[in-house]
């Protein structure tokens, strides 16, 4: 009920991974954000979604006396990524005016779906129909009965989630199996270590890697992600490079020989989904040989003697049968891993086991023993730059009474979901509830920056398509007609792109406002004026603030600036001192250590034990794969994995931007020679992969840089060039098709990853 | 009077296809003429660990090495926005001296 939601104050909730900022900022200071320059305007910004992307860097956009977009050149002045751009944001003026952009909002009828019957309405009305629909299913069905979605973590998650609670609904869902990306990462290691953690590649410091206090990696493990193209946690995969220059050292573990594999000191060519056997036989060998950091470990660690008996279940002659890695290679790997200063930049793979939680926990278990945490190129702990809420989401407990967040799906179930600042619904849950309205019937869903029958979700038509169609009502929100909206919308709202909008930029490290250099195309609104306006009809209090910029002030609060003060300095970072859990600045208490119950890295999860849940990680074999299901291997014999990132796209985006298009044009599935020779397959051939659930087509490329044994595939493919009410054949090419919905024991991960089938000629 | 060249370190150029496109968004080339190129070589197992494995963007006849930029006092873009920072601009003279005894560089003179 609207009248109960409240924002709490500080002193009545602290956020648990809360701790204090130091006093003091760093900023750029005097450079202007905006000027003239041969007759163009250039405005300083920081990129962001939209179009979607983790990193926003600093970019300079160009617009002419039109207020037309002209270029967007990197910004040399911003210490994030000094002046280097990727191929996305250089392609943006092709975003900004192309064709297919969402100019309008339009309307639907609901007996018209996967029809492209389009009706352009006012913002007006579409709010309306928004506001009268999603209150009728809260007075009948409980505000929980319409769920809001957002795709991947970027800058609007903070306020699609506050205004699903400014509805009043506690049900934010991501739509992955599991979760399976990035949230068991987060879950696992705040269990663990009560923090997060990134490697450091001196990204909290302003002069960068000239800073004295900061040291380059010895050794940087690159651990089941391709940072270079991904750019995980925020962090961009080129200052990988810039450490290599500056003489760290790389160990690669990835199935696929990928650039960094190639240039890697050691490259550990693992079967999939076998990294939480490869970590545990690692912590094995430095445990027995005694390379661990004794003090580190004595004062710190809580559980190392069980946690060293349940790693010795994995010698590393066993792991090596488990992992196909060869024996010597893992002893060096974790010779390697014994030294200091190691980094770990790791990565979905992790997540996209069934079990992710286990690989996780194991692989963090080998920066922690070996003392690699919270030391100049070791393991940072990062958290929001003052606590400022921007890219995290607001715990529901903040603005939702207790009755209604104990609603949330999946949260009483998985408690690990509870923790920790994971505010999502537990994802199969969810689509559980939308088939079968149970535990209660979903009425109605906000769909927002996010495409899931094309990219995120698990058995994406028989359980995603099903699930939304099932509802009656649905809103997507997005720059670009899409196979989910196409399918299943009444009402889409049209976008703005980063250079058409304020806002602030925040992943970790620093914060930075996102400069308006231009008019909007179209009617289209940014994601935070569409929730601020819609949300305040909803709940004007969980919007402070008379305008959208003032609201931005509000969840900037601990910080003490105000919207405009942070656009005048550019980009303000907090100070960063190494050693925190010394000197009790790692809890809110102020004792040494880590926010964990033991105040100690809990190698033996406590939690975990209160939980009912196995204390110690565990390997388990994926539900499908050479040992697990040898007589299907007859039929599908090949290990599938999925998901592999491109230059060119984020995620199902940019499918449509022909000069990012042209560079990979087709989704494509990649072959050892040898293998596609026994198949019969030549360089780019058309081929099914099918597995026991279904079958995608794509384009053969045949590459030294996979193991014969495996086959890897593309992700989040469909065709805007193709038919709209075939839904752009989003059903012929996206691999989630191949993959269940099945999920672990601890209401995280998928086997996304690690999969078995067959190929062959289409 | 010298003439202006780049020279690319391609030991750490990943292929991230960015001067490519800086270059074709600067001078409106259609998404299949370049004015730089790369060109990928391998990969290819050289021995038990060693794998060839390499891009090499090559400037073409539509690189004017960004005449328009230089005269602005500005970088050309594939130099300032290669996400390697693998790309020097210069008198070629100057960076042919830069080459010496450091492996997997190429310099080139376009025009
Ligand atoms: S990573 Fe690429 S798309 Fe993202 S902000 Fe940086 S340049 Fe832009
Ligand atoms: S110097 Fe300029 S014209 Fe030449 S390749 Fe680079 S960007 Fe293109
Ligand atoms: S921009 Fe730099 S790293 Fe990227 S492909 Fe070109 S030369 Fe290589």
């Amino acid at each position: 009920m609207a009248e109960e939601i409240k924002n709490k104050n500080d002193e009545e909730f602290q956020r648990p991974d809360y701790f204090k900022e130091s006093e003091e900022k760093i900023t750029a200071g005097n450079l202007p954000w905006r000027w003239e320059e041969d007759g163009l305007t250039v405005t300083r910004t920081a990129a962001w979604a939209a179009p979607g992307c983790h990193d926003g860097c600093g970019a300079l956009v160009y617009t002419d006396k039109n207020g037309r977009l002209v270029k967007v050149e990197g910004d040399e002045e911003n210490p994030f990524y000094n002046g280097r751009l990727c191929i996305r944001c250089l392609a943006l003026p092709e975003v900004e005016y192309h064709p297919d952009r969402l100019l309008y909002p339009m309307k639907r009828d609901k007996a018209d779906r996967g029809k492209n019957k389009w009706q352009r309405i006012s913002w007006d009305e579409a709010y309306d129909i928004i506001e009268t629909k999603f209150n009728e299913y809260k007075q009948n069905f409980g505000p929980e009965s319409v769920v809001f979605s957002l795709g991947t973590g970027r800058g609007t998650s903070a306020y699609m989630t506050r205004l699903c609670y400014s509805f009043g609904s506690p049900n934010y869902a991501y739509f992955q199996s599991g979760a399976a990306c990035y949230v068991p990462r987060i879950s696992a290691s705040m269990t663990m270590m009560g923090t997060y953690t990134c490697p450091d590649c001196s990204q909290y410091f302003i002069d960068r890697y000239d800073n004295p206090k900061w040291k380059a990696p010895g050794v940087i493990f690159i651990w089941g992600n391709n940072p270079i193209i991904s750019n995980a946690d925020g962090n961009m995969g080129h200052w990988i490079v810039d450490c290599m220059k500056r003489g760290s050292k790389l160990v690669v573990v990835d199935p696929r020989l990928t650039w960094l594999a190639a240039k890697a000191d050691l490259w550990l060519q693992l079967r999939p989904g076998t990294d939480a056997a490869l970590a545990m036989a690692m912590n094995d060998y430095i445990i027995k040989e005694k390379l661990y950091d004794k003090e580190f470990v004595e004062n710190f660690v809580y559980g190392f003697d069980e946690f060293a008996e349940r790693v010795a279940q994995y010698p590393v002659e066993r792991a090596a049968e488990i992992t196909w890695v060869p024996q010597d290679k893992i002893i060096r790997a974790a010779k390697m891993m014994a030294t200091k200063p190691v980094s770990v930049q790791w990565g979905l793979a992790l997540d996209q086991t069934r079990e992710a939680i286990n690989g996780t926990l194991a692989v963090a278990a080998l920066w922690c023993i070996t003392g690699n945490l919270d030391i100049p190129g070791g393991m940072i702990p990062v958290h929001h730059p003052f606590n400022i809420q921007v890219w995290a989401p607001p715990d529901p407990q903040e603005m939702l009474p207790p009755e209604v967040c104990a609603k949330r799906i999946g949260g009483k179930e998985y408690p690990m979901y509870d923790y920790g600042g994971v505010v999502l619904t537990q994802p199969d849950l969810t689509v559980d509830a939308m088939l079968t309205g149970i535990p209660y019937e979903i009425k109605a869903h906000w769909i927002q920056s996010t495409n899931p029958i094309a990219c995120t979700a698990q058995d994406a038509k028989d359980r995603m398509l099903a699930g939304f169609l099932n509802a009656e009502f649905n809103v997507v929100v997005d720059m670009f007609m899409t196979p989910t909206a196409m399918a299943c919308a009444e009402i889409v709202l049209p976008v703005a792109t980063f250079p058409e909008r304020d806002g602030i930029r925040e992943v970790y490290y620093y914060v930075q406002t996102t400069n308006k250099a231009m008019e909007p195309v179209g009617e289209c609104k940014s994601d935070m004026q569409i929730t601020y306006e819609l949300g305040k009809r909803f709940n004007p209090e969980a919007w402070p603030g008379d305008t959208l910029t003032e609201f931005f002030s509000y969840t900037m609060k601990e910080m003490g600036m105000t919207f405009e003060e942070v656009r005048k300095e550019n980009w303000v970072y907090p100070e960063y001192n190494y050693g925190k859990y010394l000197e009790g600045k790692q809890r809110p208490d102020g004792i040494p250590g880590f926010n964990t119950p033991t105040g100690k890295i809990e190698l033996y999860s406590t939690l975990f034990e209160e939980w009912g849940m196995d204390p110690l990680p565990f390997f388990e074999e994926p539900d499908q794969s050479p040992v697990s299901t040898p007589e299907i291997m007859k039929e599908y014999p090949l290990v599938l994995t999925t998901g592999a990132r491109r230059w060119s796209f984020f995620h199902s985006e940019h499918r449509q931007i022909s000069r990012l298009r042209a560079i990979h044009p087709d989704p494509l599935v990649e072959i050892h020679p040898q293998t596609a020779k026994e198949l019969g397959i030549n360089e780019g051939d058309w081929c099914w992969i099918e597995n026991t659930m279904n079958k995608v087509k794509m384009r053969a490329h045949l590459t030294l840089g996979i193991s014969p044994k495996v086959v890897n595939c593309d992700h989040a493919w469909w065709y805007p060039e193709r038919d709209p009410e075939k839904l752009y054949d989003v059903f012929e090419a996206n691999v989630n098709l191949l993959v269940p919905a099945t999920f672990g024991r601890s209401g995280f991960g998928a086997n996304c990853k690690s999969l078995i089938c067959k190929v062959y000629k289409a | 009077m010298s003439q202006n060249g780049l020279l690319i370190n391609y030991q750490f150029c990943t292929g991230c296809h960015t001067c490519e496109v800086a270059c074709q968004m600067e001078h409106k080339l259609p998404v299949d003429q370049w004015g730089i190129k790369l060109a990928e070589i391998g990969p290819w197992q050289i021995s038990e660990e060693k794998w060839q494995y390499e891009f090499v963007p090559i400037p073409t006849d539509q690189c004017d090495l960004c005449a328009d930029r230089v005269a602005k006092g500005k970088k050309p873009t594939c130099v300032k926005h290669c996400q390697s920072l693998v790309m020097e601009y210069g008198p070629i003279e100057e960076l042919a001296q830069k080459m010496a005894g450091k492996p997997k560089m190429v310099l080139f003179a376009p025009k």
